[in-house]
């Protein structure tokens, strides 16, 4: 019985992290989970295509730092795609955090309706007219000829084309993220400062009233609540997919069939 | 005697500690509100940038549709006069005054929009497209910028108003007012709709009657 007790605590806690964590969610649409860079929630992709479209929105990434996400969502939920687009991309955080170097193409079969969701840092790269262009002349002849795969496939590859094009400056940016490590947060919360100055002073005044042993516990507080405020670190480290934290302001283009 | 004033000190350092957390929230978030101002005023200004060459080309093909140029370009020029900076953001007049003349250029460009659907040769010049796809990219914008804003200032006001920072609010932010938010207009909020593609839903009045089926 007593091995049990702790997964139970554990669980009923995640249970409460997990609501704590899903508050805020409840205004904003619910949103399909980033499980990988093709969400196939509409189910309109064989498997053979989703691979080999995540291969090569993988090398995309590794190439150029641009982040492209395909998804196909089974339903927009009364929403205008543009209205779900942008929030579809804020809320996954596609793209890198500072450059918000993020794309999204969404399908939305059974709305009828596609959008070319561009992150605010690719707005010169992959302006409204050339995302409508894709859209008018890739995507959209496909799926009126029914051939939804095809469709997806052909506004992938034309966005892989746009986003790759200046390579050796994409390049050199990647190298030089990679080398220099990311800088630490400039606003270190003053409050910790504070705190370890009165500590230092306390310790000054208990050393002068000659008890140097007293009261030692209250000397380890400071350091309990500078180890406990600590930025927790980024998730998904390992394997997953996530975004980098990107965000979006409606730049793209959308279209209907 | 130094023992009994550990929990007075403790106190005082907890007061210390929230004093300097809270103190820089208000400023903080002015300066939020005030930057996602400064997003919605780009977004307009770009609005405002492309129709020029879109009233040119346009007026190519259409120029019989004069009365609606015309009324484009009036609104554009009274809607650029119009300037509303970080300062007058708390003035309810002077924000008004701008959300009208924006809501008027966006009711008079969605009729010129609406019309350029009755020109064949216009709807497949492919400058006019282009133009088209910015303008449909930029009033999306414009609708992201304008929530962002709303929600900033939201934020801001609610913070003026509420323990604890209605304090530093009374004391030290006396300056800091509460700022103006942007209503939805109905009729001018809605961006400008284009279908590139689908013939238009009107489907003709079937001259014979449909075969059952």
């Amino acid at each position: 019985m007593r091995s049990l007790a702790p997964p139970r605590w554990l669980a009923a806690l995640a249970l409460f992290a997990g609501l704590l964590l899903g508050l805020p969610a409840s205004a904003a649409p619910a949103f399909p989970a980033l499980t990988d860079r093709v969400v196939d929630q509409a189910n309109i992709l064989t498997p053979a295509v989703r691979a080999d479209l995540v291969t090569k929105l993988q090398v995309l990434e590794s190439q150029t730092s641009r982040q492209l996400v395909v998804v196909t969502v089974s339903s927009l939920q009364g929403l205008e795609i543009e209205d779900y687009g942008y929030q579809l991309g804020r809320a996954w955080g596609i793209g890198e955090k500072k450059r918000d170097t993020g794309v999204l193409l969404i399908v939305a079969p059974n709305e009828r309706r596609v959008r070319i969701e561009v992150g605010y840092g690719l707005e010169g790269v992959l302006t409204d007219a050339l995302s409508n262009v894709i859209l008018q002349e890739q995507v959209l002849p496909k799926f009126r000829a029914g051939d939804m795969a095809g469709g997806v496939v052909a506004g992938a590859n034309a966005l892989i084309g746009q986003l790759s094009l200046p390579t050796e400056e994409a390049a050199a940016r990647v190298a030089s993220a990679a080398e220099a490590p990311p800088a630490p947060s400039r606003d270190f919360p003053i409050v910790l400062v504070v705190l370890v100055v009165i500590w230092v002073a306390f310790g000054l005044i208990g050393s002068i009233g000659g008890r140097p042993g007293h009261r030692a516990d209250a000397w380890l507080w400071p350091l309990i609540f500078l180890a406990s405020s600590r930025r927790g670190g980024s998730f998904g480290g390992g394997g997953g997919f996530s975004g980098g934290g990107g965000s979006f302001g409606g730049g793209g283009a959308s279209g209907r069939w | 005697m130094l023992k009994r004033l550990w929990p007075i000190g403790l106190i005082l350092l907890a007061l210390i500690a929230f004093a300097l957390t809270s103190v820089n929230t208000i400023p903080t978030k002015e300066e939020k509100a005030k930057a996602s101002w400064a997003d919605v005023q780009s977004q307009y200004q770009r609005r405002a940038d492309l129709i020029p060459n879109l009233v040119a080309t346009v007026q190519g093909y259409a120029n019989q549709e004069k009365s609606v140029l015309v009324a484009v370009t009036e609104a554009r020029a009274s809607a650029t006069q119009v300037k509303v900076d970080a300062s007058t953001l708390t003035d309810p007049a002077a924000f008004e005054k701008y959300q009208a003349a924006q809501n008027q250029l966006s009711g008079v460009l969605g009729r010129l929009m609406a019309i350029s659907e009755n020109y064949p040769d216009l709807k497949s010049n492919q400058n006019f497209l282009a133009l088209q796809s910015q303008l449909e990219g930029t009033e999306n914008r414009i609708t992201v910028a304008r929530r962002d804003y709303n929600e900033a200032v939201r934020d801001f006001n609610t913070t003026l108003r509420t323990m604890p920072n209605s304090l530093w609010a009374a004391t030290f932010y006396r300056s800091s007012k509460p700022m103006q938010l942007f209503e939805a207009a109905p009729t001018a909020q809605t961006a400008p709709k284009v279908d590139f593609s689908t013939p238009p839903p009107v489907t003709p009045p079937p001259v014979t009657p449909a075969p059952p089926k």
